[in-house]
């Protein structure tokens, strides 16, 4: 019976890696250009290939491990570390809180699966419509989430390993980050049905630029934003009871 | 920095990453219901965050010479017209890195 059971779990994984790996197709190309970005600049920073799988492998955060590099260069304390990762990385906080009810019941796979909640795999795994059938949804999360890692981890690897192979100068590949960004603020503008929150977000990063300086603008924004949005759809949700 | 200091590092931004990503499901896991201000912010959040990491990403730009914004403005043009025409997001990305390549490395 126990048996049974396997070669079942076995089944459905297998019928989901199809519909999943397509789906990550994207994802696949950003990750490995982000992350050969990524391993080239590490290279650069004069690291090798292990601390690439060691970063990619367990911190596993695209922007976030750019900034690490910088980090390093600057000879940056642990709090300093702990600080900016805080402020880099807490827009996953509101990933988590919509996920609560899709990775409920996900068993033995749910701490991976909140581990591997990146950006990128989040834009997957939100998502109302799976291409899979309802029995194969933790399976079709588990394989997102994988596939993705291991997209990352590949890329920077790669971009480790070439960092020495490369007879042409890489400056300015770092502008990939920026360019996803870009894209992915163009798609939810174009897709979106209230572009407000995409100006809030815009606007009171600016404001908070000119008047805190490069250095230190991220948590007075990220504070600016969260307030004007509770603002706005506190008066959003008032218009639509009257 | 020593290899142990760098890995200690690494270990300490993995960490606090793991910490956010695991915090709302700590808190508002087992059943208990999402306060109704963290459903009406998480809901709006990604655009607004979205446009904050564009400008986070530009925070380097200076208007005191060419070179210090236009490679950046072109690319970022680029990157959005491509998108806006073409929505393929391997085409945007790339596009728009090897355009800022080319205008940081043989332009400007």
């Amino acid at each position: 019976m126990r048996r049974l059971l396997q070669w079942k779990g076995v089944m459905i994984m297998r019928r989901a890696l199809r519909p999943a790996f397509l789906a990550t197709l994207p994802v696949m190309t950003g990750y490995l250009v982000l992350g050969f970005g990524f391993g080239l600049m590490l290279h650069e920073a004069g690291y090798d290939v292990l601390m690439a799988l060691g970063m990619s492998g367990f911190i596993y955060a695209g922007s976030m491990q750019y900034v690490a590099i910088s980090l390093l260069a600057d000879d940056a304390s642990l709090a300093m570390a702990a600080l900016t990762t805080l402020m880099v990385n807490a827009r996953h906080l509101f990933y988590g809180v919509s996920m609560l009810d899709k990775y409920r019941g996900t068993g033995a796979a749910k701490p991976y699966l909140i581990f591997a909640l990146t950006d990128e795999t989040y834009s997957l795994v939100c998502q109302e419509e799976l291409p899979v059938p309802q029995e194969s949804r933790r399976a079709y999360y588990l394989l997102v989430s994988c596939l993705d890692h291991l997209w990352w981890v590949l890329g920077s690897v790669l971009g480790a390993l070439a960092g020495s192979l490369l007879t042409f100068s890489t400056e300015g590949v770092d502008f990939a980050l920026t360019a996803l960004f870009v894209t992915v603020l163009v798609e939810q503008w174009l897709t979106a049905e209230d572009r407000v929150p995409a100006m809030i977000g815009g606007g009171a990063s600016l404001i908070c630029l000119l008047l805190f300086g490069s250095g230190d603008f991220l948590i007075p924004a990220m504070l600016l934003i969260a307030g004007m949005l509770i603002e706005y759809t506190d008066g959003r949700r008032g218009k639509r009871h009257e | 920095m020593s290899e142990q200091q760098v890995w200690l590092m690494v270990a300490v931004i993995a960490l606090v990453t793991a910490g956010l990503r695991f915090l709302p499901f700590v808190l508002f896991g087992g059943g208990r219901k999402t306060p109704a201000v963290i459903d009406r912010l998480g809901s709006v959040l990604p655009s607004a965050v979205m446009a904050m990491l564009v400008v986070y990403c530009l925070r380097g730009v200076r208007f005191d010479t060419p070179a210090g914004w236009l490679p950046s403005v072109i690319a970022c043009l680029l990157t959005a017209g491509l998108h806006v025409w073409r929505r393929s997001t391997l085409l945007s990305i790339v596009g728009g890195t090897v355009c800022y390549m080319l205008l940081v490395q043989l332009v400007f």
